[in-house]
Formats: C-alpha cells, structure tokens, sequence
C-alpha cells in the first residue's frame, strides 16, 4: 500500500519536474541553448509570486496573470540585451553568461528577501485531497500534473499550428535560412525565451505553493529539470514528461527506505538511464 | 645548405618573465620568514585556487570541455585525506599524493558516462555527479554524516610537532601543488596532446581526419585534471582541518568562484587563470564587506567580459602588447646573420 502511494504521488510529483523542464527543453529545442540560471528563474518566479500574493492579497493562482506576463517580458528582454549576443559563437559564452546571471539572482534575491524560507499560502489547496480508491490524492499535485499535460498541449498546438510556431522550428532547423526567409531570429529567440520564462512562472507558483524555498534552492530546480529532459530524450515534450515521472517515482521509492535517499535515488536512476540509454527513454527519431 | 632560420617559441617577454619569477619563487618560498601567520594563509588559499582555476581553464578553455562539477573532486579530495589519515593513520601529506589516485580512478569510469552529454548538458551532468557525491558522503555516519568532522589532533600533530614547523610544510605544499599545477599544464600544452587539442579546437573533423584520437585526449585530460583538482581538495582541507559535505562540494567555492577567476582573466590563455585569481584575492580583501552585493559584482564583470572581451583582461593586454609569458605558439625565427 505504502508503495502503490509512493509512486502515485511520484507520477504527480513528475508533473512540476515536467514543468521545470518544458522551458529548458524549448529554448534547448529553438536555439541550442542551455539556461544555467533556468531554476533561479523558478525561485524568482516564485518570489515575484510571493510579493504579489502578499501586496495584493490575491490567490497566488490568480496573481499567475500577473506573475506570467512579467516572468515573459524578463525573458524576452533578458533574451534580446544579454543572451542574443552570445549565440552562435561558440558553448562558452551563453553557458558562462547564464551561469553569471544565475549567481546575480541568488544573490540578489538574498539581499532583498534574506536566506529564510518561505512559503505562499493558497487558501487551503495545499492540504486539500481527494479519495480516489484506497488512495488519498492532493488537489494540489493533481492540478500540477492537469497543467504540465496543458502545457505540453499548448506547446504542441503552437509549434505545430501557428506562424510563431512555424518561425520556431524554422529557426531550430536552419537560422540562416529562416532569416534569409525575413524571419529577425532575434525576435524569434526572445519569443521563445519569453515563453519558457512563461512556463518558469507557473512553475514557480506551484513551487512555492507546495513547499518552501529560499534563494539557494533554484540550482537543485534546475537539475531536475534537465535529469527530466535527460531522461525522456532530447527533444520530445512528452517524453519530458514521462522523465519527469521517472524522476518523481525514482523520488518518492527512495524516500520510502530512507529519507536520505530521495533525491540521491533520482540522480542514480539518471546515471542509469544515462549508461543504459543514452539517448533516453522516448528520442526523437530524427535525432 | 645549412637553413638560416630556427623555429622558437620562447619570446624576449617570456625570458624575462622566466627571470623574473625565479626571483619570485625564491621570495614565496622564504615566505614563512617574512610573512606574518595571516599572510601565509592567505598565500595558502592564493596557491589552491591558483591550481583550480589553471586546471578548470586546462578543461574548458583547451579541451572544451566546460564543467560546473569540478567541486565533486575537491571534496573527494578533501574526504579521501579524512578517511585515509582517519581510518588507515596515513600521513596527511602522503595522503595528499594517494587521493590524486583516487581522483584518476573515479574519474576515469566516469568520464565516459558523462561524455555522453554534449556541451552545456555535459556542464550540467558533471554537477549532477557532485551532488551524487556530496549525497553519499552526508550517509558515511564514520566521516560525520551531514554535519562533517575534524581532524584529530594527533594526525594534525604527527606532521609537525610545533605550530609553526606545521605551518610551513603545509605552506611549502600548497605552493608546490599551486605553481606545480601550473607547470603541468603548460607542459601538456606544449606536448603532443597540446596540438593534439590545438587541433582539435579549431577543427574536430579535420583533426580526426588526420588521426587524431579525439575521445582519447579528451578522456586522458579529463582524467589528469581530476587527479589535480583531488589533490588540490585534499590539500584545502587539510589547511581548513575541518570537512563537511556542504563545505565539500561547495559549487559557489571551488566552481563559481573559479569560473568568475579564469573568466575575468582570460580563458584559453595561461596566463588568464593566475591574473584572474590575483584580481579575484585583491577585490576579496578589499570588498568582501559587501557581501552578496560583492558576488553580484563578481557575477556582472564575469557577464560584462564574457560580452565584451571573451579573451578576459590578460586577452586585453596580450592583444595590446603582444606579451605573452607562457608561449605556446612556434615562431619561425632568422638566424641569418646578414
């Protein structure tokens, strides 16, 4: 019974994982970056949501339309003065650029907002659940897991039926021809970063709704987030969710025998998959 | 006919240099009869990031290879000297040497694992690695668990019997380790695999075409330079006397740290890393009352270079002058006396 609970609550846990990785994933997929700074996006997300729920006095789920929007414009101008500058040369530069902004935000988020933890509440969701069986399941990780599904969809619906979409994978294939073809990647780029930050947003409420956190846990974020891409397959959205569920379950097993083995037992099912199937659970065909 | 040129590499810069930094050493190494008890520590710290950074800048500015994990070797490091002078009585400075072996042979099954990865993953796996490290060690209950442990006092003792006798030979290794760091990797720049990777660099293709085996050099690097950076942790850890896994796979103190170092210095030059950690000491000393703010600083030059110069300071001033003081390029020089 324990374990039947154990990797149900995995399966949902891997809706947030899924979450964090969706927006490494699609700035991974468009222009071939990799956003070090990607989790302390999340606590940032998370925070923004904090100041918002606290001077507002909304439901954090309500301040998600104010949090997203402005998580969106921070990654499209993020995108168009720092990181557009360090395409195309070679990994260093963006990899060593995100990695200075990553450090920028702890720190900043440390002197604004000091090393306590904290935590937003919702109004009772967080504890709310329902009995599905023998099992208990929270509304909570059940509306995380409702919105990664929504996001891969909506993802999916724009890259494959919208010209912003079109501009997307255009890019990814080719972006000296898409700009040839008059598309400014600049543009493009920021679009995407915009919308990752988007996701980074919804991430971070859920985060900071489910547990607390302080500025130094976006690092720990992040490598979620890429063991759930690693694990899935580059590439695929929906085996970025299926690696976030791997990940979750390897999670809530581990936690079971000792709780000092939760998030050790998901790095090593990510080193195993990693001997085993180096190119993940679900790659893409045409690599 | 007897060809009226000679190919060098040594510049006028690089011989004076060379002088120069005898002078130097020979000044660094009477530093325990000038230098107060605070300044010799602060040396000591200066040597082993000047180990770091010339070895983090060996693997990303040469090899490519661009890690955010490296702090999974120091703390090993660190804990391989715990665990050997702890359990096994091995003298600490004995055991500096035995965990650069240890180092290697954790390194060497890991590398392949991790080169699986391409570019920024691969940043992110090495840290990964780290943290599989430091969640391991936290279980060890015989080193201290989560919370660390010291080191006994009579294996701190058995190096020296006085306090300053002490001082000195752990001064005395960590220079050696610092400066013997550096040497290395200007003598595997100069070597074979040195072109081997110059090659590599500027093209993949066209030097595997010409027989070069780009994995095995890759793997070879990656090795040796963990072996370094274990020793290095071992040998920080026995200044500091003190080991948990937190303090021990520290990505802020042996990766950031050393990033922001060889970045503001120069990346892919030799000369970068060790200006770089020289800077990186001097704003210390002077700004490290600003706290955060002071990393936030540290963080934006880091961007600001990366930007702007990607060469770092030492970049800079090379393209300004054409001083380089480790040279590595050949230069065809006339011996035509004509």
């Amino acid at each position: 019974m324990d374990w039947l609970n154990a990797i149900v609550q995995g399966i949902l846990l891997g809706g947030l994982y899924a979450l964090f990785a969706a927006g490494l994933s699609l700035i991974f997929g468009v222009m071939r970056l990799v956003n070090i700074a990607h989790g302390d996006f999340i606590v940032l997300g998370s925070y923004l949501a904090l100041v918002v729920v606290q001077t507002l006095g909304l439901n954090p789920f309500v301040a998600a339309l104010i949090v997203v929007p402005v998580m969106a414009l921070f990654g499209y101008v993020l995108q168009r003065v720092l990181l557009n500058p360090t395409l195309g040369k070679d990994l260093l530069a963006p990899l060593l650029v995100t990695f200075g902004l990553s450090i920028i935000i702890q720190n900043g988020l440390l002197t604004f907002f000091t090393a306590d933890s904290r935590r937003v509440m919702a109004g009772g969701i967080e504890t709310a659940s329902v009995s599905v069986g023998p099992l208990n399941l929270g509304v909570l990780p059940l509306a995380m897991f409702a919105t990664a599904i929504a996001v891969i969809l909506g993802l999916e619906f724009i890259f494959t039926r919208t010209s912003l979409g079109r501009a997307f994978r255009a890019t990814s294939d080719d972006a000296e021809i898409a700009k040839l073809m008059a598309l400014d990647n600049r543009h493009i780029y920021a679009m995407a970063m915009a919308l990752s930050a988007g996701i980074v947003a919804l991430a971070g409420i859920f985060l900071a709704v489910r547990t607390n956190f302080d500025p130094s846990t976006g690092p720990m974020r992040l490598i979620f987030g890429f063991e759930a891409v690693i694990i899935g397959g580059l590439g695929s959205l929906w085996g970025t969710l299926a690696g976030g569920v791997v990940l979750g379950v390897a999670q809530t097993l581990g936690a079971l025998i000792d709780p000092g083995y939760q998030v050790l037992a998901g790095h090593l099912v990510f080193f195993l998959i990693l001997i085993l199937r180096p190119r993940g659970l679900f790659p893409r065909m045409d690599g | 006919m007897k060809p009226d040129f000679t190919i060098e590499r040594a510049t006028r810069a690089s011989r004076i240099a060379g002088l120069l930094s005898l002078v130097l050493i020979v000044a660094l190494i009477a530093a325990p009869w000038w230098a107060g008890r605070a300044n010799m520590r602060l040396l000591g710290e200066v040597y082993a990031f000047l180990a770091l950074a010339s070895l983090w800048n060996l693997l990303a500015g040469f090899t490519g290879l661009v890690s955010v994990g490296q702090q999974a070797f120091v703390g090993l490091g660190g804990y391989a000297l715990f665990a050997a002078a702890i359990f096994y009585g091995v003298p600490p400075l004995l055991a500096i040497v035995l965990a650069g072996f240890v180092g290697a042979i954790v390194a060497l099954p890991l590398a392949p694992i991790l080169f699986r990865l391409q570019g920024a993953y691969f940043a992110i796996g090495t840290w990964v690695a780290a943290e599989v490290f430091r969640l391991v060690f936290a279980q060890v209950s015989a080193l201290g668990g989560g919370s660390g442990t010291s080191l006994p006092a009579h294996i701190v003792t058995d190096i020296a019997s006085t306090r300053d006798a002490r001082e000195m030979v752990i001064y005395w290794s960590a220079m050696a380790l610092g400066l013997g760091a550096i040497g290395v990797v200007y003598a595997i720049l100069r070597s074979r695999a040195g072109l081997a990777l110059t090659a590599i660099r500027d093209s993949e293709v066209a030097s595997e075409s010409l027989g070069i085996d780009i994995a095995r050099t890759k793997l070879v690097l990656y090795v040796v330079t963990a072996a370094l950076t274990t020793m290095t942790g071992a040998l920080i850890f026995l200044q500091k006397l003190r080991i948990s896994p937190d303090a021990a796979f520290s990505v802020n103190d042996w990766t950031a740290y050393v990033i922001f170092m060889v970045v503001i210095g120069g990346i892919g030059t030799i000369e970068g890393p060790i200006l770089g950690t020289l800077i990186f000491f001097a704003l210390r000393e002077t700004l490290s009352d600003l706290g955060t703010i002071y990393l936030m600083l540290l963080g934006a030059v880091a961007i600001l270079v990366m930007l702007k110069a990607p060469k770092g300071l030492w970049g800079l001033f090379s393209a300004a002058t054409g001083i380089t003081l480790f040279p590595l390029r050949r230069r065809v020089v006339s011996t035509d006396a004509h």
